[in-house]
């Protein structure tokens, strides 16, 4: 088949940004999205272009490097699925595809497709752990979970961190990916310390980092490719609330001795 | 009060604010729904409704009546600081952006709220007031001398841009809570996790029931049954 | 260059417990004023960065994606080895040891794969701390599955995610430990080079990969846990960014590099569609506990497999190996797999395929079961070829998926560079010829959160480190020729993309040195590899420029490094006459076909010192010793 792209081509972080115009020809149905754009590349290339820049790595929908807007859809057309496992077979012969970058004021571009995502990294930094140093914790077996609560856990936990969350919310929030690190931990026994001023810190950060609020549009559940659920907002909102109704002022006091 | 300067200041603070004034103004709506379709018991009962309001129970009504302008106040501002935000939050927006399975009414409570606004503005200046009186019925009293809002009410709708407005207005109303009813509880966090978290029953009845509850006032004036 | 292991004496389930008493230790508050440089943030460099930082030393972490969450680590998918024994099945540290070191073929160092068997146990004992969500049962307690070459149920799992899931519970040690301020973490960072001073890793050259600004960086000490070069055949299971080149930087400044020809071909991979393909993916070998693999008995059989009743279907891992069956360990199912498809019974387009047929499970558990158990990789199956495997049984074909051979390392793992360690699938030292599933995450684990962290201490400790300041000569030195060689390749101005020569180079590795490997066909490929090499110096084009992020730029430097690599690995596989592991010499096999190995002769690790580009590199050997582990044919019939 053959399809037409605009494809949003930026130099730079602070380089005013175009879409330009390319043809993919003979594309075959069996590539993924992106072999189909490496073919591109490869074209550019040889006329001595500059090759489209995206990110990527894993190419098996895990490491959640890659991500962009295909016709207005974060990761394209297919559900539940990143953009290196969306294949062409869900496009059709002569279809027109504007291929942008995500898109937030947290998220900068840094090049073409590629954006800066360590927001997330800075959202985890401010509380998205349990504090245990390596060590000699008890035998993993000590404090039985229910396979109900590890199920939820998981599912939380399944967030690969991709940004289609943010990208898809017609607000630009982050909810989603904070919220499903707040229930991973906080559905846990081992994350239970921690887990009203996990949520306290995640998202004050969240906020700092000028992400939108949640309207609960549901788009961003919709874009996951891990289906993560917008139960977990209310989970962390509900977290949230009781922490800040119980917070106390923390002091060094009683502490070291 | 730290406490709640920390739940201002934050995103998930301001949604709770609105959460919480939303359900007090979703609470006042059904009620309030209730003292209108007394309408269709007729004149008598409905100017006694309205006197009980203005006599016996004016205190609990005005203590009411600043929860409420409070909520009012604190909602609106909230979703104008909320929506400043959104904005700042996407500078450069997309050139395509396919909304997947957010709701319309979802998509409208900006805007349609905003058109709510004006309406409280002018429902308030109509039947509470009186400043805009189109019907020139305002100040009539009844065959008891109370004041007539029985005839108020069906004087205004018989006026057919008066009824359309209403009307518009409380499909607005119905939309704002379909999305409204059901993230409230959501943004409080005491909803159940669900299988489909997007499915929302209750709302949908809530939102039906109040958009019926009021339409049938002015639908009844048009069709004679309130005369 | 000599090859000091540095084993502990005495039995070898107290060595690594002698180590620990002997070891030099650095008092807590002196801790604070070393810097070690953690090149790498999979599950062994993230591990190694977050636990050297809590016990005080100064960790600078670097990463080339844009997370230290996006390391390869995270596509492992089946599990994690323990030598629990929660199932009750016999398991033992013993065994465990014993397991790795026959389906290593004999060919790794057994004291280290006793201390991992030995750590094994408190790495799910750490994780479970951390909050991964391992699977459980309804009683609460953690579920086991098993896994290729065992015969006990001892891997521990999260869905098909577990790699995921313990590289986010390193990751969020990793980032708890940067908000304290004991890790500064350096993503889109590349290392391109060694600093050696007087003889010992003292720092690294790095590039920026965003705004290609290339600075030193000093430390103490340096580790690597920079992976595996299976990318080197282009096509493998590795993400498109994994590379050899801080390991080869590292190798050609001195460190030796061991087996670089041990390679992995993992049985069930989703086999390639066409020329565009740009990786292959994995579905996980857990899908061999309830698929049965078999081809048609007869050669150019093209019915639909429903088709073909049962009496006329090969299911030749049954029929091999008895015992062990769909579960025969990965380089004997991935052979197997090429001697059906080489006699033209192979499945599938281009008939380089076999059926893994899910069938009888689904009679047998009900479909339900078998999507609780393999739901996400058989969704992953369809996006990619449209085929429903609920219905239609899978076609797999083997793939590149992980390298044992890797820098050398003594028992401490320290390279043959003083300072430089090396943990993870980037050092040689656990899997001998072989890895068994589920291990690679035990090994990456162990390193990083139980070993490093001691050894370094050790290092430290019984070495007086002079400061080194950034204008040293070797520091400058070190700069200049990286910006050198950055500057050679944006100046080439050929006219081929830096893809089409790691296709080409991928190609002919597959051809000569992937799974069955030919003394004829070795020399053939170390005339062809030099010859592209020389063409990929003239003849590249790379468009822009150094000074911003360049892609084509960052790959070029990976594959300049493949070349180099590629050939030490054809040298070494042609050294080795021998069959072992991952390692199959074709005039080196019994007459019903297994592998053949030599242990009088090469019962060693081969540890290549480098002498330049093209030059023959110098072979040393470190004998391999079995006092516990009997030399013995590994048979899985």
């Amino acid at each position: 088949m053959n399809l037409i792209l605009h494809v949003w081509r930026q130099a730079g972080a602070n380089a005013a940004g175009r879409f330009e115009r390319y043809e993919a020809r003979d594309v075959s149905a069996d590539m993924s999205f992106l072999e189909m754009l490496d073919v591109v590349n490869e074209g550019l290339i040889a006329n001595g272009q500059e090759p489209i820049a995206f990110d990527h790595d894993c190419r098996e929908g895990i490491c959640g490097m890659c991500g962009m807007m295909i016709n207005g859809t974060a990761h394209g057309p297919m559900k539940m699925t990143t953009t290196c496992q969306l294949h062409m077979r869900s496009f059709k012969d002569g279809d027109e595809l504007w291929i942008e970058p995500w898109r937030a004021r947290a998220f900068q571009v840094v090049k073409d497709l590629v954006v800066d995502r360590s927001a997330f990294d800075r959202i985890i930094q401010a509380g998205g752990f349990v504090s245990v140093n390596t060590g000699a914790p008890q035998d993993a077996n000590a404090i039985p979970i229910s396979k109900q609560v590890a199920d939820d856990a998981m599912d939380a936990a399944a967030c690969i961190g991709c940004g289609a969350c943010v990208a898809a919310c017609p607000n630009g929030s982050a909810s989603l990916f904070t919220a499903a690190k707040v229930s991973h931990l906080g559905l846990l026994p081992q994350g239970q310390p921690e887990r009203y001023r996990r949520a306290l810190k995640m998202v004050a950060q969240m906020d700092l980092e000028d992400f939108g609020h949640c309207t609960l549009f549901g788009e961003c559940q919709e874009a996951c490719p891990k289906g993560i659920s917008i139960d977990f907002i209310a989970r962390m909102n509900h977290d949230y609330l009781r922490a800040v109704a119980t917070q106390r002022e923390e002091t060094a006091a009683g502490g070291t001795g | 009060m730290s406490w709640f300067v920390n739940l201002y200041r934050s995103t998930i603070g301001k949604k709770i604010i609105m959460a919480v004034t939303g359900l007090i103004g979703i609470g006042f709506v059904l009620v309030h729904m209730l003292g209108n379709l007394q309408v269709f018991i007729g004149q008598d009962k409905f100017d006694a409704y309205a006197a009980m309001l203005h006599g016996p129970l004016a205190e609990v009504v005005w203590g009411l009546r600043i929860v409420l302008i409070v909520a009012v106040v604190l909602h609106v501002l909230m979703a104008w600081q909320l929506t400043q935000r959104a904005r700042a939050a996407r500078p450069v927006d997309y050139r395509m952006r396919e909304p997947q399975v957010s709701t319309w009414a979802s998509r409208t409570m900006r805007w349609g709220g905003v058109l709510l606004l004006v309406f409280i503005v002018f429902h308030i200046l109509h039947f509470t007031v009186g400043v805009i009186d189109p019907a020139h019925a305002f100040h009539e009293t009844d065959a008891l001398g109370r004041h007539d809002i029985y005839g108020d009410v069906v004087a205004s709708f018989r006026i057919w841009w008066v009824s359309a407005f209403y009307i518009v207005a409380m499909i607005f109303l119905g939309l704002h809570l379909f999305h409204g009813a059901w993230s409230s509880l959501r943004t409080l966090g005491v909803a159940h996790p669900s299988a489909h978290p997007l499915k929302r029953r209750i709302s949908a009845a809530i939102a039906i029931i109040v958009w019926l509850g009021f339409t049938l006032v002015p639908l009844g004036v048009i069709a004679g049954i309130v005369h | 260059m000599e090859l000091k292991s540095r084993v502990p004496d005495g039995p070898v389930a107290e060595k690594w417990d002698k180590r620990k008493f002997d070891m030099k230790l650095v008092n807590p508050a002196n801790k604070r004023k070393y810097t070690v440089i953690v090149v790498g943030s999979g599950l062994a460099g993230a591990s190694a960065a977050a636990s050297m930082s809590e016990l005080g030393y100064n960790v600078k972490n670097f990463c080339f994606q844009d997370s230290p969450r996006r390391a390869h680590s995270i596509a492992a998918q089946g599990g994690i080895n323990a030598a629990k024994n929660y199932p009750n099945d016999g398991d033992s540290i013993w065994r465990l040891f014993y397991d790795t070191v026959k389906g290593g073929d004999f060919r790794s160092r057994e004291a280290n794969v006793y201390r991992l068997a030995q750590v094994s146990v408190q790495i799910i004992d750490q994780c479970v701390a951390q909050g991964v969500p391992f699977a459980r049962e309804y009683g609460g307690l953690l579920a086991n599955r098993s896994f290729g070459g065992a015969q006990v149920s001892r891997t521990f799992y999260a869905r098909g995610q577990t790699g995921q899931q313990l590289l986010l519970g390193a990751y969020q040690a990793l980032e708890k430990e940067i908000a304290k301020g004991g890790v500064k973490m350096y993503p889109r960072t590349e290392m391109l080079d060694l600093i050696v001073v007087d003889g010992r890793a003292r720092g690294i050259v790095v590039r920026d990969l965003v705004t290609g600004k290339i600075e030193s960086h000093l430390a103490d000490a340096v580790v690597l846990g920079t992976g595996g070069y299976g990318n080197v055949f282009y096509l493998s299971t590795n993400a498109k960014g994994s590379n050899v080149t801080a390991a080869w930087r590292a190798h050609k400044r001195g460190a030796a590099f061991a087996n670089p020809c041990y390679t992995q071909i993992h049985p069930t991979c989703i086999p390639v569609s066409g020329d565009h393909q740009s990786k292959l993916t994995l579905m996980s070998e857990s899908l061999r506990n309830d698929g049965r693999v078999w081809v048609p008995k007869k050669a150019g059989d093209t019915r639909a497999p429903n088709q073909i009743p049962d009496a006329e279907r090969d299911y030749y891992l049954e029929r091999k190996y008895p015992s062990f069956g769909n579960l025969s360990p990965r380089d004997i199912a991935s052979r197997a797999a090429k001697e059906v498809c080489d006699e033209g019974r192979g499945v599938g387009p281009g008939g380089r395929g076999v059926y893994l047929d899910f069938a009888d499970a689904i009679r047998r558990l009900g479909k339900d079961k078998i999507a609780e158990r393999y739901g996400n990789l058989f969704e992953m199956y369809e996006r990619i070829t449209a085929e429903n495997p609920y219905e239609v049984p899978m076609r797999i074909y083997p793939a590149v998926h992980y390298t044992m051979g890797g820098l050398w390392v003594d028992y401490n793992l320290m390279s043959t560079i003083p300072g430089l360690h090396v943990i993870g699938e980037a050092n040689f030292s656990d899997h001998g010829a072989n890895r068994l599933g589920a291990s690679a995450l035990m090994q990456g684990l162990a390193d990083g959160y139980f070993v490093i962290p001691l050894t370094i201490g050790d290092y430290l400790g019984s070495n007086k480190l002079e400061p080194v300041s950034a204008d040293h000569p070797e520091v400058r030195a070190a700069e200049a020729a990286v910006v050198e060689r950055t500057k050679r390749l944006l100046s080439i101005n050929g006219k081929r993309s830096v893809t089409s020569f790691h296709r080409e180079l991928g190609k002919l590795m597959w051809e000569y040195c992937g799974m069955a490997r030919t003394a004829d066909g070795l020399k053939h490929a170390l005339q062809e590899i030099p010859k592209l090499r020389e063409e990929f110096w003239q003849n590249l084009t790379i468009p822009g420029t150094g000074q911003e992020l360049n892609q084509s730029l960052e790959h070029a430097g990976r594959v300049a490094d493949f070349f180099e690599l590629a050939e030490l690995m054809c040298i070494d596989a042609l050294h080795r006459e021998e069959s072992c592991g991952g390692h199959f010499r074709v005039e080196h096999q019994t007459p019903d076909g297994e592998a053949k190995r030599n242990d009088e002769q090469f019962a060693y690790v081969a540890a290549w010192e480098y002498k330049g580009v093209g030059e023959p590199p110098v072979l040393h050997k470190e004998p391999l010793e079995f006092e516990n582990v009997h030399l013995a044919t590994r048979s899985y019939k």
